[in-house]
């Protein structure tokens, strides 16, 4: 046996190569985003307004509710208790709390969901879409000649769009906390953390398997990803309780279904129960317990994962084969 | 005058053909109208939601949302369908040194590029304002009268859009391709000054001085008066007339027009001066 097919065959040596491959595709992402510092404007401060648009819908409505409650009439002297007249000041009292706390939670809710649209946008168009932008730009062919495993550029490709995407999601956050006054209450900080950390390699799982479709779907691919945005922010949830879709009868518990299959419909569930509290909302509004629905989106992440595994080498066969690896702008 | 419009021409029948030649034409339709209706059913369950915890139903509320929604897919679509075209050719089909080198002017073809665009925005806002009409109560009270100032006002607005969509393509010439960071952000400030959303009274005084110098505000305003002319909501715009927002618009749109000439032009020229005209940042 040669030094060469020894080397390769050396478990040791073929996890340090890996390693070094996630390592160095990691590394244009994070170095190359620090040597474009315009990118932290356009990427993490100019997306905060989008989110903020969603907030102040949440502002508006809770004063026209507070400014229903308040004004007193003749008819209704201690103002209006939801669609009738309040019974007295007590009650008053109580809907006015009830809706400022409503605000708070529904304006947490959006925050919480603005810092995920980070990460399903960077899954979108940095991991799904990924492989085929190398290919239109030439990179693909270099990387299907070097000899390390494809799971490991994605892995790379992950890790740095995870960081890149980290400096948005932790603006996102604080300006929810500074600017509009969100308070916070986390009662289980590791169960948090655990939540947070499987969605995104649930998340990131799923780029990986997108990915290696893509590479086969061809221009439609771009157009998928753009299909992805709206529609996944609505069947996931990312600007209100996904369970409000359960109280939408006929159509409403088939979308939420469906959008139960991308993680980040129960991570947000479970990050909102955990950092508002189970008795936000009534408790009405969640899907399953976090513990649970952490449990499901640990079977994702692997499940996601064996999947990318699979299509990753079964495409890149399918697509040798047809001879698409390489051929640009179809 | 000729070459320009057979550059417009040419520019908007190849955005068509780039838009929409990837599948069949029934699936591209459904395509242009699924994005805008889901963006449309978030802002449903929002109001949903909110009603449901509130114990509370607000009606005019939901109008006034739902119909700057559905005017504001014209904002994102004609932006993006503009300014993405400077980076779409130079990173993604590398074309741009060949385009750019043609004797054409490169203004009028990026407006040919985003022609198609506004075409398949108008088709979603109405499939968008007819979905809230038939299903979701949206009451619209347009009358025949209003149409001319309603169709003025239209072309004010899309017109003052690609203004600011050239304008920030000049930007563009010398920035990495940031396009999904500008397509989410610059719409997003007009999301949240212009009262697209929710009224101007919702804003702190300096957020609502900033949406009182965006023109794009007295263009929803004023396609309200015209649909929804009932709603309750406090715009702060009052004191403003139809003529005077036709007015404003009409000084807006030359305004920016200049203005985005120039900004193209001195982006152009750094560009070129720092070699930055047919850059690649792929990372």
């Amino acid at each position: 046996m040669s030094t060469a097919t020894a080397r390769r065959t050396d478990l040791g040596y073929r996890i340090r190569l890996n390693l070094r491959a996630v390592l160095g595709r990691a590394y244009p992402r994070v170095i190359g985003a620090n040597r474009e510092p315009s990118w932290i404007f356009f990427e993490a401060f100019l997306p905060l307004l989008g989110i903020a648009a969603y907030v102040f819908i949440y502002q508006s409505f809770a004063e026209r509710a507070l400014d229903a409650i308040l004004t007193t009439t003749a008819s209704a002297p201690y103002g209006f208790c939801g669609e009738r007249a309040c019974i007295d000041a007590v009650e008053q009292a109580l809907y006015e709390a009830n809706a400022l706390a409503n605000a708070n939670a529904l304006i947490a809710s959006v925050v919480l969901g603005g810092t995920m649209v980070a990460f399903w946008l960077n899954v979108l168009w940095s991991m799904a879409s990924q492989l085929y932008w190398e290919k239109e730009i030439g990179n693909l062919q270099l990387y299907m000649m070097a000899p390390m495993n494809r799971m490991a550029l994605l892995g790379g490709m992950a890790v740095g769009g995870m960081f890149m995407t980290s400096v948005r999601a932790v603006a996102t956050l604080v300006a929810g906390i500074i600017v509009f006054g969100v308070v916070f209450q986390v009662a289980n900080p590791l169960l948090l953390l655990a939540v947070f950390f499987v969605t995104l390699v649930a998340l990131y799982g799923l780029g990986m398997m997108f990915a290696s479709l893509y590479l086969l779907w061809g221009r439609e691919a771009w157009n998928l990803s753009a299909l992805m945005e709206e529609p996944i922010f609505f069947s996931s949830g990312f600007y209100f309780p996904v369970a409000g879709l359960f109280k939408v009868p006929g159509w409403g518990p088939i979308v939420a279904i469906a959008g139960a299959f991308i993680p980040a419909t129960f991570g947000l569930d479970a990050l909102r129960q955990l950092t508002l509290s189970e008795t936000a909302f009534g408790g009405r509004f969640w899907i399953f317990d976090a513990t649970t629905e952490l449990g499901i989106l640990l079977v994702m992440a692997v499940v996601f994962l064996i999947l990318a595994r699979y299509a990753l080498a079964y495409l890149e066969m399918l697509a040798k084969r047809e001879g698409k690896l390489t051929s640009r702008h179809q | 005058m000729n070459t320009y419009w057979r550059t417009f021409k040419t520019a908007a029948w190849l955005g068509w053909e780039m838009d929409s030649n990837w599948t069949e034409p029934w699936l591209f339709m459904l395509y242009s109208v699924v994005k805008p209706v889901a963006g449309a059913f978030i802002l449903v369950l929002m109001y949903v939601v909110f009603a449901i915890v509130g114990n509370r139903q607000d009606p005019d509320a939901f109008s006034y949302m739902y119909v700057g929604n559905s005017f504001f897919i014209f904002v994102a679509t004609t932006l993006f369908g503009t300014f993405q075209v400077i980076q779409a050719d130079r990173e993604w089909y590398q074309t741009i040194r060949y385009v750019y080198i043609a004797p054409i002017s490169y203004y009028v073809y990026i407006l040919g590029r985003a022609a198609s665009k506004i075409v398949v925005a108008a088709f979603a806002v109405f499939i968008t304002l007819a979905f809230g009409v038939l299903f979701l109560g949206i009451h619209l009270q347009f009358v025949l009268a209003g149409l001319p100032a309603f169709v003025g006002s239209l072309l004010l607005g899309v017109a003052v859009l690609l203004a600011i969509g050239i304008c920030l393509g000049g930007i563009s010439f010398l920035t990495a391709k940031h396009t999904h960071g500008l397509a989410e952000g610059i719409p997003g400030i007009f999301y949240v000054f212009c009262g697209v959303l929710f009224p101007l009274s919702v804003l702190p005084e300096w957020g609502q001085a900033i949406g009182k110098g965006i023109p794009l505000t007295y263009w929803f305003e004023i396609t309200r008066r015209i649909l929804s002319p009932n709603l309750t909501m406090n715009t702060t715009l009052q004191g403003y007339d139809d003529l005077t927002i036709l007015v404003l618009l009409l000084v807006s749109s030359i305004a920016f027009f200049l203005l985005s000439i120039l900004i193209f032009k001195v982006g152009e020229y750094f560009a070129r001066k720092a070699g930055k005209i047919d850059m690649t940042t792929s990372y």
